[in-house]
């Protein structure tokens, strides 16, 4: 095969080219513009994109600080209780056990679900 | 001694600041401390009327309304958390997908 | 000191609830996710059952009466009905979550669990006689459906109506605190019956009452504190609408009466009086507002306005026919409303990241798509329009009859063309499913899963049968 065969190819390159070019070009110069935001939008496969994904989101010490509150003011029920446990007696040992006992399997939760975990 | 209605004056002033404030303020964390201040006027109101009336009904109505108001803050703050990944704002004038 | 003695047997659907609210929690941690199918659904089964068992318990009980916990609660015949209606509400809502929950989210312990206290906070507040305790369980239904509002976290929408429904309810949470504040100002008490006994006069007590009414007049979603109800109705995943827009409703009213009973020395004209014109604006504007809606959700979620309206006019009628009526119609309403939210959950196109709404032409062409989905449709919104023989005429008949007998006919008349404005809407998407076309956008096989086909048989049931058996269903309530 010589270098002559190749001729169509080149041919029809020459004439291909030019073509789709024009044809992308025309439409761009003579088509109506409006362009808005939804069409601009970055396409995720489907899904509306609603963040830039590079954007850094510390949320560890939301975590902590949150979780904090939630225990920490729970003592505020302990100050009461251990100043009347003397009346109480066994009773409000009971009562103590239930309430931490409701805590307990919060924070059983949290801990399994890995929210002390600062990485 | 202080006469009890001071104190319910000097709450009344506060918790109408607060409401105020909600009304007024359009971000989103300010006008959730103006509610938390409600509630501390609130507070204010039953810690000075437990002293006055000499029972405990008062102190304990404060306890668990701390106690209550804590778990707002948890929950607030996770639904602001989530606006704002959304979002990048808390402005709740922006926040207008749904009429508001 | 005398210990005080705890009668645990008075409430012991509302532990029913509690306990099998923590343990969905942990059944999460016990079986991790990804587990075999059948595992995925067990938050769910053990959640129905919970509920289930309350519900048996709570019909098993016998006679309740007394006070248990110190006079912080009561088990007496009303918080038996708000019980059943809670629970019933909670039944169906929980039917519909289960196919329509895994479209947008795994996190089901959670889910379940939230939706398990809120329920129990429902309970508690029927039996709440105390500021306290009223208070507190308040809270926790309103905290664990400001979550619920926002479960849908791929969505704005759903964050939006979250935090709007949080912001407007932690600040009417003040305002009923505050009333309560001034309640244990004027007497020095925080039990309902002490506040009644001391039967103090003046300013604390009426203010407290005004502030009281306010606060949970934005539970109740009573005009003008109703903005939060559309947005957080619209936002929320559909089953958590159709669950909460019954049972706060419903737990909130019975508070309501309790407070309103107690306050007994403010004179029965001034609140009655405020309540009444409440309730006309509250019909009023939600449906107005509901005639121009696009949305079908938005739609039933300004009806569910008007019809806070057409109960408080129970409540403002005071005397006990007028409150039998408002639980007969709370049981109406929570097979109608449910049943209408759970064929607009239906219609809608739930994805991980957005729902498709349901549009007021959504349901056009149904009957020839699914034909007995339509019957059942046009049945709650008839019923929701209040035409007999089904149960919400029965519902309005009662509430405007006992209106009329206690003086307030005006009222009753307000009602009455409320409902014949209502008609239009309700009836514009009973004549579009059996007239129209379908939409072009409306998908040709609609889904039917079997739990919410079963919420809508049950709901459909009971439209019918609590109007067929009107009557002595109501006598029942009122023995």
């Amino acid at each position: 095969m010589t270098s002559a065969d190749y001729l169509p190819i080149l041919i029809l390159i020459l004439i291909a080219a030019p073509f789709a070019g024009i044809a992308i070009l025309l439409p761009s110069v003579l088509g109506p513009k409006n362009p808005n935001r939804m069409k601009q939008e970055a396409i995720e496969s489907g899904m509306i994109p609603f963040a830039d994904a590079r954007r850094r989101f510390p949320v560890q010490y939301y975590m902590v600080a949150v979780l904090f509150i939630i225990f920490d003011i729970e003592v505020i029920f302990l100050f009461p209780w251990a100043v009347s446990l003397n009346q109480l007696k066994i009773f409000g040992l009971i009562e103590m056990g239930v309430f931490l006992g409701i805590l307990l399997i919060g924070y059983l939760y949290v801990w399994k679900k890995g929210a002390f975990e600062w990485e | 001694m202080v006469p009890t209605h001071y104190y319910l004056i000097l709450a009344a002033i506060i918790f109408s600041m607060g409401a105020l404030g909600v009304l007024v303020r359009r971000n989103a964390l300010i006008i959730f401390m103006c509610v938390e201040m409600m509630l501390n006027a609130v507070n204010l109101t039953l810690v000075a009327l437990a002293n006055q009336w000499g029972n405990l009904s008062g102190q304990v109505f404060v306890f668990i309304v701390m106690a209550v108001a804590a778990a707002e803050v948890a929950i607030g703050l996770a639904i602001v958390m989530a606006i704002v990944r959304h979002k990048d704002t808390i402005n709740v004038e922006e926040i207008n997908l749904l009429k508001w | 000191m005398s210990l005080p003695t705890l009668d645990f047997s008075l409430i012991l659907p509302e532990l029913v609830v509690l306990i099998t609210a923590l343990l969905v929690l942990i059944a999460d941690l016990l079986w991790p996710r990804a587990a075999s199918r059948g595992r995925e659904q067990a938050p769910a089964v053990l959640a129905l059952a919970g509920l289930i068992l309350a519900g048996l318990l709570t019909l098993l009980a016998g006679e309740w009466s007394g006070a248990t916990l110190q006079g912080m609660l009561v088990a007496d015949a009303l918080a038996r009905y708000l019980n059943l209606v809670v629970l019933l509400a909670a039944a169906l809502g929980l039917l519909l979550s289960w196919s329509y929950l895994p479209h947008f989210s795994t996190q089901r312990s959670e889910y379940y669990a939230l939706y398990l206290l809120a329920v129990a906070g429902m309970l508690f507040l029927g039996k709440s006689i105390e500021l306290i305790t009223l208070f507190v369980s308040l809270e926790i239904l309103s905290i664990a459906l400001y979550v619920l509002t926002g479960f849908h976290r791929g969505q704005l929408a759903g964050g939006e109506a979250a935090l709007k429904y949080f912001l407007l309810g932690a600040f009417s949470s003040g305002f009923l605190l505050y009333g309560a504040a001034l309640f244990y100002a004027a007497t020095g008490a925080t039990r309902l019956a002490d506040i009644a006994a001391q039967n103090a006069g003046g300013f604390y007590m009426l203010a407290g009452l005004a502030l009281f009414l306010v606060g949970l007049g934005f539970k109740l979603a009573v005009a003008p504190f109703h903005m939060w109800a559309p947005d957080a109705y619209q936002g929320a995943p559909t089953p958590v609408t159709a669950f909460m827009s019954v049972g706060t409703k419903a737990a909130a009213l019975v508070a309501l009466f309790r407070v309103v009973q107690a306050a007994g020395s403010v004179p029965v004209g001034v609140w009655a009086t405020a309540l009444a014109f409440l309730s006309l604006l509250t019909m009023t504007l939600g449906n107005l507002a509901a005639l121009r809606q696009s949305s079908l959700k938005r739609m039933l979620a300004y009806s569910s306005i008007a019809h806070a309206g057409y109960l408080l006019v129970g409540v403002v009628a005071g005397t006990a026919a007028g409150f039998d009526a408002v639980l007969f119609y709370l049981f109406a309403y929570a097979f109608m409303n449910i049943g209408a939210f759970a064929i607009a959950s239906l219609l809608e196109r739930p994805g991980f990241y957005a729902v498709q709404d349901a549009g007021i032409h959504a349901a056009d062409g149904l009957f020839g798509r699914r034909p007995w989905l339509a019957v059942a449709m046009a049945m709650f919104m008839l019923s929701l329009a209040g035409i007999p023989p089904l149960a919400g005429f029965f519902g309005k008949l009662y509430l405007f009859a006992a209106a009329v007998e206690s003086g307030w006919a005006w009222l009753a008349v307000a009602g009455v063309l409320n409902s014949v404005i209502s008609a239009y809407y309700y009836l514009r998407v009973v004549v579009g499913m059996f007239m129209a076309e379908p939409s072009a956008s409306a998908h040709l096989r609609l889904p039917l899963p079997a739990s919410a086909t079963l919420a809508v048989a049950l709901t459909a049931l009971g439209t019918l049968l609590f109007g067929l058996l009107a009557t002595p269903w109501f006598q029942g309530i009122s023995r």
